[in-house]
This record gives C-alpha cells, structure tokens and sequence, in this order.
C-alpha cells in the first residue's frame, strides 16, 4: 500500500509546494515595487515589459475582442428576439464583459500570449545557469526579473480588459446594427444605462488580480524549469494551463465575494 | 571573519545525495588562499556537484562546507548573498545574459549591487575586459561572439570585483586547443596576481597540469588521490592511471 501511495504523497505535496512558492514570490514581487522606481534596470524591464503587455498583445486584443462582441451579439439577440426583448442585448452584454468576459478574456490573452513567453525565458534562463549565475553576483532574481514583469502585467491587464469590453461593445453594436435592427447609438446608450460603476471597478480588479496570477505563476514555473530544452517546453505549457486554471478559480471567488444572491 | 591562514574553501566529511541517489561520500579537502586546485575525474561523478556545494548553491547532506571562514549551512539567505560578494564564479556556459552587450554583463553586479557612479564603472569595466583581451568587444551581444570570447567576458564579470575566491565550472569546455590555453593562462595569470584561492572543475587534465598546485581527482563520490601535478605523475592512483592514459598522458617513472 505504501508503494502505492508514495507517488500520489509525492505529487501533492509538490502541487502544494509550488503554491507556496508561487505565493512567496508573488508577495516578494509586490512589495519589491520600490525598485521599478529606483532602480534604472527595473525601471527598463518595466516600460520594456509594459510595451510587451500592452502593445504585444493588442492586435489579439482586438480581434478576440471584436469577434467575442459579435457573437455574444448574435446569440443573445437570438435568444431574445423569441421573446421580443432585443432590447436586453445591450444590457446583458454590458453585464456580461464588465463583470466577467473582459477580465476574463484578458487574463487568457495574457496568459498565452505574455505568461507563456515569461515561462520560456525564465526557464531557458535557469537551464542556462543565468539564474544561479545572478545569485552567485548577490543580484536578486526576484527583484530583477520578476518584480518588473509582474507589476507591469498589473497594471496593464485592467487598462487591456477596458479596451476589451469597448471593443466587443463596439463589435456587438455593428450585429445589433446590421442584424438585429437595433440603431448603433441605441445599442451603445443601452450598454451605458446598464453599466454600473461597481461592475467597472470589479471588473478592473479582477483583471489586476489575473495580472498578477499569470505574471506569479508563468515566473515561479520558469524559475522551477529543469531538464533542458524538453524542461522549458514543459514549463511553457504548465505555465498556460496554471494561469487558466488559476483565472477560473480566483475569477469565481472575486464574483462571489462582490455579488451575492 | 577569516583569517589568512585559513583556508578559503574547505570540506570536512562532506556528503551530498540527490534522494536515494548518492553522488558525494564524505569528502575532505581544502584550499588555501592563492593556491589553484582542479578536481579532475570522469563524467557523473559529482565534479560539478563538489563546486555548487563549494559555493553556496547547494547544500550537503552531511558535513560541513566552510567558504572564507563561514559554515554555509548556518548562513542565512542574507549572510549567504553578502558572503558571494566576495566569490567570483564562472559557469560552464559563460551564463551571460542574451540581451545585454558584453560590456553590460561584465558591469551588471557593479550596477545592480554596489550602484557606483557610471564613470567608475565604465573604468573599472574597461579594466576587466581588457584584462581578459576583449577590449574592443564590449559592445557586442553575446549571440555576436564566439564562444571562448563568451567564456572570457564571464570571466571578466567573476573578477570584477576582486573576488578571494574564483570557481571555474569546465572553465575550457567546447573550447578549441588554443582558445583552451587561453582561458587556462587566464585563471594562472589572474588566480596568482590577485592570490585568490581557485577551485577549477574540469575534464581537460593536460591543461590542468599546466598550471595547477593540486589535483583532486574525483570518482565513485570520494577523491582518489590528491596531490601535486608532479607528484600525480610520479605516482598515480590506478584510476588516475587509467585516466591519464586515456588522455595520451604518460605517468613519469
């Protein structure tokens, strides 16, 4: 029996071993905010890192954007056309990307887009001794790697999920125009009576949050990179299904503490 | 703090397993300040093992690893990264960073750590490049040079800072011959000038015997023999027999 379950004690505890270290760093990174202002190389990783985030991934933005609008447009206005309510497209839709498809969308386009490359490089970094080589100069991995990375993500992914939700408003106006009849300023007028300043605030925290999870994750599993080139491909992908994963589960818990039945 | 006639690196029963695997039984050994020792031995028998113990990056199982003085495994993380101030450590690889010119590199623990003014830095990279012959290279990124060129601005980054103590990690490896004397002339040169105590982990004995005052050579966990390249030749252990003839070295009657 005990032959049988060393594997199972193994995996588990490993799996809860790599929270606490991701936990660790994540906190390690968020306090080391001072060196993104003091320190010049932070301060270049930053903006470097701000462009990546912001810019990179703003083209994949826009399309996954445009394109979520339209069909969530599309359906709802299907759905509601049986009840003669298209009018609530618009409503729903505000409902629905501000609260959770805005964040949610940009917490998976940086998950794939940024956490995924994070995973690589840092992971290609620790196979190449360039980890232990900056431990052996007493220059903190931490505060030069990570805590740029994590708090451009942070502060980037809110303003990338605003963009997301105008653009699928945007994209959900243009099928409420051409194929449910709804005047394009109508549509638009009934996303802004519907939203509400809480449903933005949450929206833009819980982006944060995703920020911070994907950045924490995608750079705790690069550091954790072993076994050569095969390592950092199995790092890169650990890191995109964690990152998922994690924006799942934290993106039901912020609901659940915000809005209750 | 240590004193002068204490060694800088020293093993006292040291073991070190990697779960059930033992790779190092108890190892004892030491290095004086400005004496140069190479450990020596065939792949996987823990010779890269031995330098990350020396310096910090692992710890044993059992013994005690003492570096400038300190038990590395009653140092705190703290203590531990201001005692690698005064080490110097140079990686297989070079382990230089991709996008940063050789110049940056050399200068990164000055800029990230000590925070002097950029003048002085700039001087004293200046310095270091030119001591390792790259003096006209330092605005190239590593992917611009060669490999042995790669390996000397590493070296260039580990003496920046006038370390007690150098660790080489197969300091010549993927190096051709000339390039390999080079590097070799290096560690001489530098180790005696600046009389650090160097620890040189490498497969290339020929080279070693060059310039080295004491050989470890390394097998099965334990050190087989360790003495002096004469004293190597003159009267190699079987194993050390073996390995210098498969390296087409004759052992001295």
């Amino acid at each position: 029996m005990t032959v049988l379950h060393e594997p199972v004690d193994g995996a588990v505890r490993a799996f809860f071993a790599a929270i606490g270290r991701t936990a660790r760093l994540v906190g390690a990174a968020l306090a080391g905010f001072p060196a993104v202002l003091t320190r010049r190389d932070c301060r270049h990783t930053f903006a470097r890192q701000l462009f990546i985030v912001g810019i990179g991934t703003l083209a994949v933005a826009t399309v996954v954007a445009l394109f979520t609008g339209m069909i969530l447009s599309l359906q709802l206005g299907i759905a509601f056309r049986q009840l003669s309510l298209e009018g609530m497209v618009s409503t729903t839709m505000s409902y629905a990307m501000l609260r959770e498809m805005g964040p949610f969308m940009t917490g998976i386009i940086l998950a794939a887009c940024v956490g995924s490359a994070m995973a690589a490089q840092l992971g290609t970094m620790t196979v190449n001794d360039e980890i232990a080589a900056l431990e052996m100069m007493s220059v903190d991995p931490v505060r030069f790697l990570v805590v740029p990375r994590l708090w451009a993500m942070t502060l980037m992914a809110p303003i990338l999920s605003f963009y997301t939700c105008i653009l699928a408003f945007l994209g959900g106006a243009l099928v409420g125009y051409t194929q449910l009849n709804i005047p394009f300023l109508q549509f638009i007028q009934g996303v802004l009576d519907a939203a509400e300043m809480k449903d933005l605030y949450v929206g833009l925290l819980k982006a944060a949050v995703f920020g911070i999870l994907v950045s924490g994750i995608s750079c705790s599993v690069g550091f954790a990179t072993t076994q050569g080139a095969a390592g950092v491909g199995a790092s890169t992908r650990r890191a995109v299904i964690y990152s998922f994963l994690a924006i799942l589960i934290g993106g039901y818990f912020i609901t659940r503490c915000f809005y209750v039945l | 703090m240590s004193s002068e006639s204490e060694p800088a690196v020293s093993f006292e029963g040291v073991a070190k397993s990697f779960g059930a695997r033992r790779v190092l039984e108890c190892l004892d050994l030491s290095v004086a300040r400005g004496e140069i020792l190479a450990v020596i031995g065939p792949s996987g028998t823990g010779k890269s093992v031995t330098l990350r113990l020396a310096s910090g990056q692992l710890f044993p199982t059992a013994g005690t690893i003492r570096l400038l003085g300190e038990d590395l495994s009653a140092l705190t993380a703290d203590a531990l990264s201001r005692l690698r101030r005064r080490v110097g450590f140079l990686f297989q690889g070079g382990a230089l960073l991709g996008w940063k010119t050789l110049a940056e590199n050399v200068a990164l623990p000055l800029v990230e750590r000590d925070r002097l003014p950029p003048a002085d830095i700039e001087a004293r990279v200046r310095a270091a490049l030119a001591e390792v012959g790259l003096a006209d290279a330092g605005d190239l990124y590593p992917a611009e040079v060669s490999g042995g060129m790669v390996k000397r601005a590493a070296f260039a980054r580990a003496i920046i800072e006038d370390p007690e103590v150098l660790f080489f990690d197969e300091p010549t490896s993927g190096l051709d011959p000339v390039m390999s004397r080079t590097v070799d002339g290096l560690i001489a040169r530098i180790g005696r000038n600046r009389h650090a105590a160097c620890l040189v982990v490498t497969h290339d004995l020929a080279g070693a015997l060059r310039y080295v005052d004491r050989i470890a050579f390394l097998k099965g966990g334990r050190f087989l023999q360790v003495a002096s390249p004469r004293e190597l030749l003159a009267h190699p252990h079987p194993e050390v027999r073996a390995f210098l003839e498969a390296q087409s070295l004759e052992p001295t009657p």
